[in-house]
């Protein structure tokens, strides 16, 4: 039987195609303007006898009849433990959300953190910072060199942290430095809301941003824990929606 | 709205179009909460149509005490005391400040990281937009927190010399007790001067019993709401609290009482507006003023039943009742004193009280989760949240933390994180 999970973020729309609890395809499409029209397209091509949607968009599909919906905590939560099952905490950040999520032995969620409504700290914040530096998105994290300046962002709020990037460009300030300080900003906001949380090893790190290694490398070295990253971290809430079909 | 209010508004001076806009706004925003809800109860229809009537036959009615001497009593705050208000046949009301109103106006004068309830407050009589301030003789202020007292100052200048602040302390020891009676006495000799008449022993106890019986109908509401299933929605005993603050007393608790007629018949059958077993949430946290239904809406729309408040809209405001049994006015006004300050708000310090109401209302209310809710910026609340969670952890209860404004854009997070919250406990939302 042929099961789906499609995970609509708010950047990218993520779908997973299971057959007999393989991965038969995967594939992500940017959000854009008009998501509807993009699950439209993925679901056309083998069109699963079950889906379960997630995702901020996960209501979407409500046009199509009788689709389940779950949250992306409790979707990312089955997806990441089915291909770790030792772990206990999720640092998630994605486009405009970041989720610290604590698992029990079983897998079950037993609390979790999301930032409120401001991007600061968010794949968002990362895109718009790369752009002021005039980095491509990919290769902003490989582009970070920390220990030759002392440049601090202060600023949480996405607007403001901007402007002061464009003040530090200004005064000549290696871009270089000024990448990693903003990777450092990010990862501040990530740690306080991974201290509300009791975390236990071992940590994943999921979502779109544990593609960027500055970030990862600053949560590992702040946190003096190992993060455990897949080679497709955008896969797991998609994926977990699907495990989530065949019940 | 049965009739045409064009000219009573105009002579209060309200802003008619933008007035429109915002009785337009209230009237969707209720149908869409409100009357789209199942299996509400009949007895309801009353706060429909009050709701309906919002600024209109009530605001007839005070425009009519008025002109019969009596005097009007707005207030923000549920330290103020009810029954002096009514002791010198005032009309107490509590004033606008639940809805994303005149923001940018309010923002001229505070800065823009203040509580969306002070920016409300200013915004409704900046924007010309709430008749009850327009017919307001007196309002009163209170020291609950930094931004109320000085946003007090302001809004003063603002109602001509109107505002009366009262200083409720920051203890609950022996100094502040004398403290808060004196603030008593004084505000009892304010509305004795404002409408030229004497508080008597039997006029404060007359006001005494109307109050306590309008907190004994709330507190008959609240103890209904434990039936599982719930025979009344949140969102519905939301509103009969909101409504509290400025219906007619002696009406309001008749309607109260026969909406919990039907609600006991419905709780000997098993009738409820939920599913039995369906997750059960405790709100717990900052005041949601009139109309601000957000966090009801979400979690309600998420299949889970909101079964009380420890709010000050809700049982903070009904909790306790005052002694009745007094002989003399200052008898009375002690008793008011002691009354008040039991009302466990987090501008006290300590106030360890109010972590154990949320351990007592939980279990009574049998819920499964609870949901801290704080104004974003309402930083007494958002700080005693830590509290809050280690009580949930002590009692072993979920405990969810929002911080939102009234605004909808936060929305879809807010109902990922509710959602999540409720998966979370295990018994599911809406799958």
């Amino acid at each position: 039987m042929r099961i789906g999970g499609i995970d609509i973020g708010s950047r990218y729309i993520k779908y997973v195609l299971l057959e007999d609890n393989s991965i038969l395809d995967f594939k992500k499409r940017e959000t854009g303007h008009n998501p509807l029209s993009v699950c439209k397209e993925l679901l056309t091509v083998n069109r699963p006898e079950k889906i379960v949607a997630t995702g901020y968009g996960r209501y979407l599909l409500e046009v199509f009849g009788d689709i389940r919906t779950i949250t992306e905590i409790k979707a990312v939560a089955k997806g990441v433990k089915a291909v770790f099952p030792r772990c206990r905490t999720i640092i998630d950040i994605g486009g405009q959300d970041t989720k610290v999520i604590s698992l029990s032995g079983q897998g079950s969620v037993v609390n979790f953190e999301m930032n409120d409504r401001c991007a600061a700290g968010t794949g968002r914040f990362i895109e718009i910072m790369s752009r002021a530096l005039g980095y491509d998105l990919d290769h902003f994290g490989a582009s970070c060199n920390s220990r030759n300046g002392n440049v601090k962002i202060n600023s949480m709020c996405t607007v403001f942290a901007e402007s002061e990037v464009i003040s530090l460009i200004a005064k000549g300030e290696k871009r270089e430095v000024i990448a990693y300080s903003i990777h450092d900003s990010i990862a501040s906001k990530v740690i306080s809301m991974v201290k509300r949380i009791d975390i236990q090893d071992d940590i994943v790190f999921a979502g779109g941003c544990a593609r960027n290694p500055c970030l990862r490398r600053i949560l590992e070295e702040r946190l003096q824990k190992t993060l455990y990253v897949h080679e497709n971290p955008y896969i797991h809430a998609a994926y977990g929606a699907a495990l989530y079909a065949e019940i | 709205m049965s009739k045409d209010y064009k000219q009573m508004w105009s002579d209060l001076e309200i802003n008619l179009d933008a007035h429109d806009g915002l009785l337009g706004v209230l009237s969707d925003a209720y149908t869409n909460i409100y009357l789209s809800q199942k299996n509400r109860p009949e007895g309801m229809k009353y706060f429909d149509f009050v709701i309906s009537e919002v600024h209109g036959l009530r605001i007839e009615e005070i425009v009519e005490a008025k002109k019969q001497g009596r005097k009007v009593i707005g207030t923000f705050c549920v330290y103020v005391p009810e029954e002096l208000i009514l002791a010198v046949d005032g009309v107490c009301i509590g004033l606008c400040a639940g809805a994303d109103v005149g923001t940018d106006e309010a923002e001229k004068y505070i800065p823009r990281n203040t509580c969306a309830l002070i920016k409300a407050f200013m915004g409704f009589k900046l924007a010309g937009l709430c008749p009850y301030v327009q017919t307001a003789d007196l309002i009163v202020g209170e020291t609950t927190c930094d931004g109320k007292k000085k946003a007090y100052e302001l809004f003063d200048e603002m109602m001509n010399g109107k505002v009366y602040v009262m200083e409720i302390p920051n203890k609950k020891g022996q100094d502040d007790k004398a403290l808060w009676l004196n603030e008593v006495q004084r505000f009892s000799a304010k509305l004795e001067e404002i409408s030229g008449k004497k508080i008597t022993p039997e006029k404060l106890k007359e006001a005494s019993k109307v109050v306590n019986e309008k907190r004994k109908a709330l507190q008959r509401l609240a103890s209904l709401r434990s039936a599982d299933p719930s025979p009344i929605s949140g969102l519905d005993a939301l509103l009969v609290n909101q409504v509290a603050f400025y219906d007619d007393p002696l009406r309001f608790t008749a309607k109260v009482n026969e909406l919990c007629d039907e609600l006991t018949e419905r709780v000997k059958t098993g009738k409820g507006v939920s599913a039995k077993g369906s997750p059960r949430i405790l709100i717990s946290g900052s005041p949601m003023a009139i109309p601000n239904w957000k966090i009801h809406a979400i979690v309600e729309g998420s299949g889970a039943t909101i079964v009380g408040e420890e709010s000050c809209v809700g049982e903070r405001n009904f909790a306790s009742l005052m002694d009745e049994n007094f002989s003399s006015l200052n008898e009375g006004l002690r008793n008011i004193a002691d009354r008040y300050l039991t009302i466990n708000c987090a501008c006290f310090t300590p106030n360890d009280e109010r972590l154990t109401d949320i351990e007592t209302i939980a279990k009574r209310v049998k819920a499964d989760g609870i949901l801290h809710y704080a104004i974003q910026f309402c930083t007494p609340y958002m700080i005693e949240a830590t509290k809050v969670k280690k009580v949930a952890e002590k009692i072993k209860m979920p405990l969810l933390r929002i911080e939102t404004d009234y605004s909808m854009e936060d929305m879809g997070q807010l109902k990922t994180r509710i959602e999540a919250f409720l998966e979370m406990m295990g018994k599911g939302a809406r799958v």
